[in-house]
């Protein structure tokens, strides 16, 4: 992990400014509410930043609008049914919940799933960080003030939403994902349309870098504004592109694989060294298009062979506890299945990506201008579902 | 024309040209907010725009005007229910004081001022009160920072806005609009008179410099950080529904058909088409409509900039301001002064 300088310099200004703020003149503050409704908040999450003129003294993110307590809902539930629920926690990569879960739960039960299973769970899982992060790539455009990109992602995520369809019957909550396998086989002709979204979603990346990340504009909004030095961010515990955008070289996909099947294929993670709102964007951009990659790679060579292992019809699963955790397209997401040998889940515990990459934003909020706090929010790409469970 | 004019009695010539004004701004905005903002706009974003009102759309604009009409006027409780309420209407009236000086054929216009350009630089600023009125007016914060950073905004692009005008006086010699018009009509380039001269040829850099100052006097992107609808719910404009909302809407659009068309008497030559003699007759019915297509153009462009752009931040619109488009401004001035001297 080396700091770069510009990390250094946007770590000094941060305490600078920490040490700055309403220092100078002393002047009566203003508290601003920032949501629960509020376009640039994506659902109901409330920001109390305490301003002095334009710049925030203190910001205290307010969570919980959207609390729909899944977790306690999953104790009541068969370990088939959960999948049900935890499809809406982050509702635009809605099959990449399903996996971890279903993961844990086959790991209790000592199954694993045929290799054709893995190698099509790995495509859909990738598929859902596509559909996810390409929305990313149009609304951070929006978070600045360019409105035609998100119309862009919107065509474009279609093609992939659409192939999501086609194999699982669902755009947006597949629920897909078995113990012991996947629902069904892949429809005639699925492989070769998924390449040709794949085709368009990278012609889509290329737009997007030509439209958004090379203009100066965007720019000189983007560089310099929030800056996480991978110190920080790690004690804060970000991950996903947010900590890769920091210069830590961290994916879960390559580092502790477990169930999928990324190892097979070859592919790179992206870091950034400069740890501000453009290094974020710009790993994502690299992400989605390194998604594309291995999507290819692993159509390529899906075993063939059965879809489920086999499994009793009625799931009981065997005592025990399991911890699994797989990179999300918001992070790393982890499920902590605790079985008493019934049919429901004694507990589990649904550590998401967004609710640890939200906590920071007290600590990089202090000192920033308003128009900034929507850049900085933008780019740490919360969804409001991954928050409040 | 001035014949008939002159025949008529001083109500009659009033009502006339309060028609007329009512047909430049209402028409001119309700083009500019189909053809741009709904259509343009929808093929650069992929998609169709409206489709069902009427015949590809077009009477989407009445529906939106009746919908409009008929939602409830709300004014919140602590606001400052007078300034409140004018604040609208001072906005518009500042885009109709614009056209009073605009010249749309050689006897096609409402008032000959020597000091047109200047009039209507003057109560083009008029309307910065408006947007403080409501920002102020509001008792919103929302309202309030949008209106304060729309305050600090305009007045810094007023002084580039002036400056690139500067120029154009210079050469055409006279601030009446009408006689700029007449001197692009009858000008020439360094002996070849051939199209006249429009000044976007001799003016380049004032040119450019008179669009993105005009844009950041409407508020549109890249400089819409008073009314930045994903950080400030737009801004002074938060507080606001039904018809007084509507009347914001429309002052925005029409204003920017009004500045375009100041720009295109500036720099393209106002009504007059080259290869025409500008005292014809008839351009008193063809050049207002060659006056609209002009200001058709380079809204689009305004337009065309809007929604590609993401916006600056408001230290950054301010930096641009003052330490590029002033000096550029007064360099342009030096040069077309000295210019003017040597040739």
């Amino acid at each position: 992990m080396t700091v770069t300088e510009r990390q250094q310099l946007g770590y000094i200004a941060a305490q600078a400014a920490d040490a700055r703020v309403n220092l100078e003149i002393e002047t009566e503050g203003m508290t601003l509410n920032i949501g629960p409704q509020h376009p640039a908040t994506h659902g109901t999450l409330r920001i109390v930043a305490k301003l002095d003129g334009e710049q925030v003294v203190a910001a205290e993110p307010v969570m919980g609008y959207m609390h729909r307590g899944y977790e306690k809902l999953a104790e009541v539930r068969t370990y088939p049914q959960v999948t049900t629920l935890i499809n809406r926690i982050d509702w635009l990569g809605s099959f990449a919940n399903e996996v971890p879960f279903i993961l844990a739960a086959e790991r209790l039960m000592e199954v694993e799933a045929p290799p054709r299973a893995q190698w099509i769970r790995t495509v859909l899982f990738e598929l859902s960080r596509i559909a996810n992060i390409t929305l990313f790539l149009g609304d951070m455009a929006v978070q600045v003030g360019a409105i035609t990109p998100v119309f862009f992602a919107f065509r474009d995520r279609e093609h992939v939403l659409n192939q999501i369809e086609a194999a699982t019957g669902g755009r947006f909550h597949p629920n897909f994902d078995r113990i012991g396998g996947l629902k069904d086989d892949l429809p005639a002709g699925w492989v070769a349309e998924t390449r040709q979204a794949m085709r368009k979603i990278r012609a889509f990346c290329d737009e997007i870098e030509e439209l958004v990340e090379g203009n100066e504009i965007f720019q000189a909004r983007t560089r310099g504004i929030g800056v996480i030095p991978p110190d920080v961010g790690l004690s804060y515990g970000l991950t996903g592109a947010n900590i890769r955008a920091s210069g830590v070289n961290w994916d879960v996909r390559r580092d502790s694989p477990c169930g999928l099947v990324h190892d097979q294929v070859d592919w790179k993670v992206w870091t950034h060294p400069d740890g501000d709102s453009f290094a974020r964007f710009w790993v994502r951009l690299q992400e989605t298009r390194e998604a594309t990659k291995i999507v290819d790679q692993l159509l390529d060579g899906i075993p063939s062979g059965p879809i489920m292992a086999k499994v009793p019809v009625i799931i009981k699963v065997p005592a025990g506890e399991a911890y699994v955790e797989t990179e999300n397209p918001l992070g790393v997401m982890g499920y902590y299945v605790v079985s008493k040998g019934d049919l429901n889940p004694f507990r589990v515990k649904i550590r998401s990506a967004s609710f640890s990459n939200v906590s920071i934003t007290p600590w990089l909020l202090r000192g920033v201008y308003v128009p900034d706090i929507i850049t900085i929010l933008g780019s740490l790409y919360f969804i409001l579902g991954d928050i409040d469970r | 024309m001035i014949a008939l004019l002159a025949e008529l009695s001083y109500w009659q010539v009033t009502s006339i040209r309060v028609g007329a004004g009512l047909v430049a701004v209402l028409l001119v905005a309700g083009t500019l907010v189909y053809a741009h903002l709904f259509k343009m706009v929808s093929f650069m974003q992929s998609r169709l725009g409206p489709m069902e009102a009427g015949p590809y759309g077009s009477l989407q604009l009445m529906a939106e005007i009746g919908k409009f009409l008929q939602k409830e006027d709300i004014v919140p409780r602590r606001a400052d229910r007078f300034v409140f309420k004018a604040a609208p209407f001072v906005v518009l009236t500042s885009t109709f004081l614009l056209l009073v000086v605009l010249p749309g054929g050689p006897d096609a216009w409402f008032i000959s001022n020597d000091l047109g350009i200047y009039l209507a630089m003057a109560v083009g600023s008029v309307s910065v009160i408006g947007i403080l009125m409501a920002g102020w007016g509001s008792a919103s914060k929302y309202s309030l920072l949008g209106g304060l950073r729309a305050t600090g905004q305009l007045i810094a692009y007023e002084l580039p806005l002036l400056l690139a005008v500067v120029g154009v006086v210079i050469q055409a010699e006279t601030m009446n609009l009408q006689e700029i018009v007449l001197a692009q009509a009858n000008g020439e380039i360094f002996g070849w008179g051939l199209i006249g001269n429009p000044f976007i040829l001799t003016q380049f850099a004032g040119f450019i410099i008179f669009m993105i100052a005009m844009q950041a006097e409407l508020t549109q992107t890249p400089f819409d950080m008073p009314v930045a609808e994903s950080e400030l719910v737009t801004g002074y404009m938060t507080e606001y529904s039904g018809l007084r909302f509507l009347l914001f809407f429309i002052g925005e659009f029409a204003t920017a058909g009004v500045f375009s068309a100041i720009a295109a008497v500036l720099f393209l030559g106002g009504w007059y088409v080259p290869g025409l003699d500008p005292a014809d007759n008839l351009f008193n019915v063809i050049g207002p409509l060659v006056l609209f297509g002009k200001v058709v153009v380079l809204t689009f462009l305004v337009f065309w900039v809007r929604f590609t752009f993401p916006r600056f931040r408001e230290d950054q619109l301010q930096r641009l301001a003052w330490k590029f488009l002033v000096p550029l401004a007064l360099a342009n001035i030096v040069v077309t002064g000295v210019l003017k001297v040597l040739v």
